[in-house]
């Protein structure tokens, strides 16, 4: 095995992202999960992609959203494709609900890992199920957690202090909405990473519904932007 | 059995349908019969669990056959007892959990004999929904057993039979003690 040239062989180490989507953030609503994630895929600096859909359907019951490498996420797909391929072929009134993808993904995610090939995502899985909705979420490292509101990447900074302070139980569907945009909008200013074309999706007992996609209104008219050079000390 | 449900509650947290492991059970019964070198399994299984759809109920067979069933019994004498399950199994989807659980003692009366049926050759387990796995302690399953050998309760042969006496011919079950079977 030639060690010195090492893109490829068996032995892969950690990887670096190529193609990247920012944060997904994700609530519990009264009537089942909202998710909200923008459509923008960068390669580096660059906003190279800007209508990456990052929020898919898995099966009946569930919804995927993923922060990270475009590439793994399409593979995560493939795979989640799979699964529920085999599980309808079943046809046993039994079903995979979001709690059984979650877990599956997270056996997936940190068996990479462990191997040092990780897919280098962070994903958020919510769905209902039974009544019962669920929300969760696994690292690129297998780290997994549940909750009632999560959010991956910057959202993790800029999204979950607000959800904090203003998510409740029962939130309408409206409510979801705009506690959603308000974080989507406060990422928007603030993550570089970001684009202004965002999605939601609303998953229910019922079924699964990805918004088209739009814009959030900015605002820049702030006093301190105008004249910005206004009493500055010369240039360098 | 225990590792697939024990492996599909690892990948999955959650539960492996009965259905499922029945398949996977039957599958590697088949191969038994397809290799020169091995032998087929000397044993048939009834297998009962809850899944998303309900109740279910599967025989396993050495040769890799598996059914379901709403009622089932296998063993030597069990033809007794499915002549008495296939009478009554209709009606089994509407009765209670009590009644269902002397319909089974009936049952096994049936492959008796006319041997007497006490608590020290008869084990009873029940599962089902909101009730995990248990097998009922011999106390309660000689109480269940005397309920219905002390009301002379024959089992019906059709419903306007009325019930015939046999308290006579048959000695108290208090009067025998019943042998300590510790399973």
């Amino acid at each position: 095995m030639d060690t010195l040239l090492s893109s490829e062989g068996d032995s892969q180490r950690t990887q670096y992202p190529y193609v990247t989507g920012t944060s997904i953030i994700g609530i519990k609503y009264k009537d089942g999960i909202l998710m909200a994630a923008d459509m923008g895929g960068s390669y580096g600096s660059t906003i190279r992609y800007k209508s990456v859909e990052r929020l898919k359907q898995v099966g009946k019951h569930s919804l995927i959203g993923a922060s990270g490498e475009i590439s793994d996420f399409q593979e995560i797909l493939k795979y989640l494709d799979e699964l529920i391929l085999h599980d309808n072929m079943w046809d046993d009134g039994n079903s995979l609900g979001p709690k059984e993808v979650h877990n599956y993904l997270t056996r997936v995610m940190y068996n990479r890992r462990n191997k040092f090939d990780p897919l280098w995502n962070s994903l958020v899985i919510g769905g209902v199920k039974n009544g019962q909705k669920y929300l969760g979420s696994v690292s690129m490292i297998g780290v997994h957690y549940e909750d009632d509101h999560l959010a991956t990447g910057f959202g993790n900074h800029l999204a979950r202090p607000i959800l904090r302070e203003e998510w409740r139980e029962d939130l309408s569907f409206e409510e979801g909405v705009k506690l959603l945009e308000k974080c989507m909008r406060n990422l928007l200013y603030r993550d570089r990473s970001a684009v202004n074309k965002l999605q939601i999706a609303k998953i229910t007992e019922e079924g699964l519904t990805v918004s088209q996609p739009y814009s959030l209104k900015t605002f820049w008219n702030f006093a301190a932007f105008q004249n910005p050079t206004v009493g500055a000390t010369g240039s360098w | 059995m225990r590792s697939e449900c024990i492996n599909y509650g690892y990948t999955y947290e959650s539960p492996l349908p009965v259905g499922r492991l029945v398949y996977q059970l039957a599958d590697k019964a088949q191969v038994c019969t397809q290799r020169s070198w091995k032998r087929p399994y000397g044993v048939g299984l009834l297998v009962a669990g809850l899944d998303e759809s309900g109740a279910h109920l599967y025989n396993n067979c050495p040769s890799g056959n598996y059914f379901e069933y709403q009622a089932f019994a296998i063993g030597s004498r069990s033809q007794a007892a499915k002549t008495y399950l296939e009478r009554k199994f209709e009606k089994f989807t509407e009765s209670s959990r009590d009644d269902l659980v002397k319909d089974a003692l009936f049952a096994i009366r049936e492959t008796l004999q006319g041997e007497k049926l006490t608590s020290s050759v008869c084990t009873i387990a029940v599962v089902g929904v909101g009730e995990a796995f248990n097998i009922l302690d011999q106390e309660t399953v000689q109480a269940l057993i005397n309920e219905f050998e002390i009301s002379g309760e024959e089992a019906p042969i059709n419903e306007s039979v009325a019930e015939q006496s046999v308290g006579d011919d048959q000695r108290s079950a208090a009067a025998e003690e019943a042998a300590p079977m510790d399973i």
